[in-house]
């Protein structure tokens, strides 16, 4: 159980870099980029197929994302210059980083020809160069230690990953909320809020839109080229219905840390993002679940999120309206009772 | 300053929709003229001021500011040189925003964005004297989402950013036409203060007629795509609404007349 959790909590923070993609796109941009789904499998490809050809994995990560980038550029460029609604762009985008997903891999074969998958299994990941770093410094036996001492049987291999992993996430974070303040990123924002006001203002809303899409797919990509290695594997079908799953994590932390301002939004997603791998681990752990209902546990998870905050605001007005009645009743029965005295 | 020169603008030509938007449109504003401009509904006003801003482009004309021709300079770029001020109060702000970050867009209207941090503590004491002069007390309300305040703030907010940069022109869309008359006097108000502040250009359109007679040096008259009446600054001095209502009627009855020439024949 332990264990199950805390692989959930290493990926969540994985994730949550895809999920701070996600934000930037449908939350500062108010565009729905549908592309996610192809560009996070991009990552994947990109550093997994660099690497099975020799070389370093973060070179091979560094490629990934800038691939991301291009295919999130690309998709701004179909829907600002080509005028191609936002929706239909990002799916388009999507299905053609299929193709292109496969070709990538493909390029690992000798003739060159697509191909559906990719194992790292005995190759050399950022996560397996962590990790023997890791080993050396011997935290790892220490914190093990500590926590069998307080009654855990199972403990996990490495704390490496994780505290790597927060490290990165967190700078990437800190990054956003700095760019977000910085004039170029008040331009961006102001693009998802008021495109009229913006523009009025001499920004180039359609600039702004390609670059956020850009820096969106980036950490997307950046987000698949770590799971890929964590996995020590790319699938080209890793990105269906990745959109949803960042989605969930964005709404969730949302619902969650509230959205008071930028850095409180972005800590809120990233934790949303570690959220909800938990909870579909612990779904997981209900036997009546299988690993092909995860889509639509997330489908369920995404409508909940989605409803319950209008429920619960719904719920408290009505109580509200209810006390504010109650009162006025009791006062008008009061004021009677007061009138009837005096006569 | 600006001049606009045989600005002619007709939409969805060739179709039974096809409506003569601008007719020959000549009207030039020297440095510090501050032009209202009236008419009736579908007069061309809202097209022309687009057509200023660069939202429309002419199909036939040209369009000069200080000198450079503009005429095919995208929005963007042109709103380096131009303020502009919307109707609805909730256009030229954007909501989600605060009030500092909102006036930290404006102050880089002119120069290009980079990645400085857009409100440091310099620039913030910037805003806030800015903000005093509007007497609203946001001074105070800096970290506030612009989106919780009222009609009348947002648009006396949305006025000084549009004129924070001291644009060469600045287009004021019916821009007191939402608010109630307390909110539309005290927006006009700040209107005559920062114009005259900075002595900018300006062109204003309103349906207030006591409104196109108190502000400003000059003004226009529009229907049916032309400008039917020019009111120079030595005639505006004594206009009353009586003069324009008699000067209104006269075109006005002159076109009904030609209406039934055409209907009789």
């Amino acid at each position: 159980m332990f264990v199950a959790v805390f692989g959930s909590v290493e990926q969540g923070i994985i994730y949550a870099i895809m999920a701070l993609g996600v934000y930037l796109t449908f939350r500062v941009l108010d565009f729905p980029d549908l592309t996610v789904d192809g560009s996070f499998v991009t990552g994947g490809a990109t550093a997994a197929t660099m690497i099975t050809l020799g070389y370093d994995p973060i070179i091979a990560t560094l490629c990934a994302i800038l691939a991301g980038f291009i295919a999130g550029s690309i998709t701004g460029i179909l829907h600002t210059k080509a005028k191609i609604n936002a929706l239909l762009a990002g799916i388009l985008m999507m299905i053609a980083l299929y193709s292109i997903n496969l070709r990538i891999m493909g390029s690992t074969l000798e003739n060159g020809i697509g191909r559906p998958n990719i194992p790292l299994s005995n190759a050399t990941t950022l996560f397996t160069e962590i990790s023997a770093f890791w080993k050396s410094l011997g935290i790892d036996d220490v914190i093990n230690n500590m926590l069998r001492g307080i009654g855990f049987e199972q403990t996990p291999n490495t704390w490496g990953t994780v505290f790597f992993m927060v490290i990165v996430t967190f700078a990437i974070k800190f990054a956003a909320d700095w760019f977000l303040k910085t004039e170029s990123g008040l331009a961006l924002r102001a693009t998802g809020d008021n495109k009229k006001m913006i523009r009025s203002f001499s920004a180039n809303t359609d600039t702004l839109i390609i670059l956020g899409l850009g820096l969106s797919n980036a950490l997307v990509a950046l987000s698949g080229a770590l799971i890929a290695q964590y996995n020590r594997f790319a699938d080209v079908q890793a990105g269906v219905g990745m959109i949803v799953s960042g989605l969930a994590s964005v709404i969730i932390g949302e619902a969650i840390f509230g959205t008071k301002s930028v850095m409180r939004t972005t800590l809120a997603v990233v934790c949303g993002a570690v959220i909800y791998r938990i909870v579909i681990a612990l779904a997981m752990q209900i036997k009546i679940f299988d690993t092909g209902d995860l889509k639509l546990l997330t489908a369920v998870i995404v409508i909940i999120a989605l409803v319950l905050p209008r429920v619960i605001d719904k719920r408290k007005e009505q109580k509200r309206k209810a006390k504010r009645k109650a009162e006025k009743l009791a006062m008008l029965a009061q004021a009677k009772k007061e009138g009837e005295t005096i006569a | 300053m600006l001049k606009l020169e045989h600005i002619n603008k007709i939409f969805n030509e060739g179709t039974p929709d096809e409506k003569v938007a601008l007719q020959d449109i000549q009207l030039s504003l020297e440095p510090g003229d501050f032009v209202t401009i009236i008419g009736s509904n579908g007069a061309g006003k809202s097209t022309m001021m687009n057509m200023i801003s660069g939202a429309l482009t002419p199909d036939l004309g040209s369009i000069h500011i200080n000198h450079q021709d503009v005429t095919r300079l995208p929005e963007y770029k042109r709103s380096r040189y131009i303020g502009r001020v919307f109707q609805d109060p909730m256009a030229g702000t954007a909501p989600n925003m605060t009030i500092e970050e909102n006036l930290a867009i404006a102050y880089s209207r002119n120069r290009s964005r980079g990645l400085r941090i857009g409100v440091n503590r310099k620039r913030k004491q910037l805003f806030k004297e800015a903000l005093a002069s509007l007497g609203l007390n946001l001074e105070n309300r800096l970290s506030a989402k612009v989106g919780l305040l009222s009609g009348g703030e947002r648009q006396a907010l949305s006025l000084l950013m549009a004129t924070f940069t001291k644009p060469d022109i600045l287009l004021l869309d019916e821009h007191t036409a939402a608010l109630d008359p307390s909110r539309a006097a005290l927006i006009t108000n700040l209107t005559k203060e920062l114009v005259h502040k900075d002595n900018l250009t300006t062109l204003m359109i309103t349906h207030d007629m006591q409104q196109a007679i108190d502000l400003g040096n000059r003004l226009i008259m529009m229907d049916k795509g032309q400008i039917i009446l020019e009111v120079s600054p030595e005639d505006k001095v004594n206009l009353t609404i009586p003069d324009l209502m008699e000067h209104f009627q006269k075109i006005r009855g002159e076109k009904m007349v030609s209406d039934r020439v055409l209907l009789a024949t």
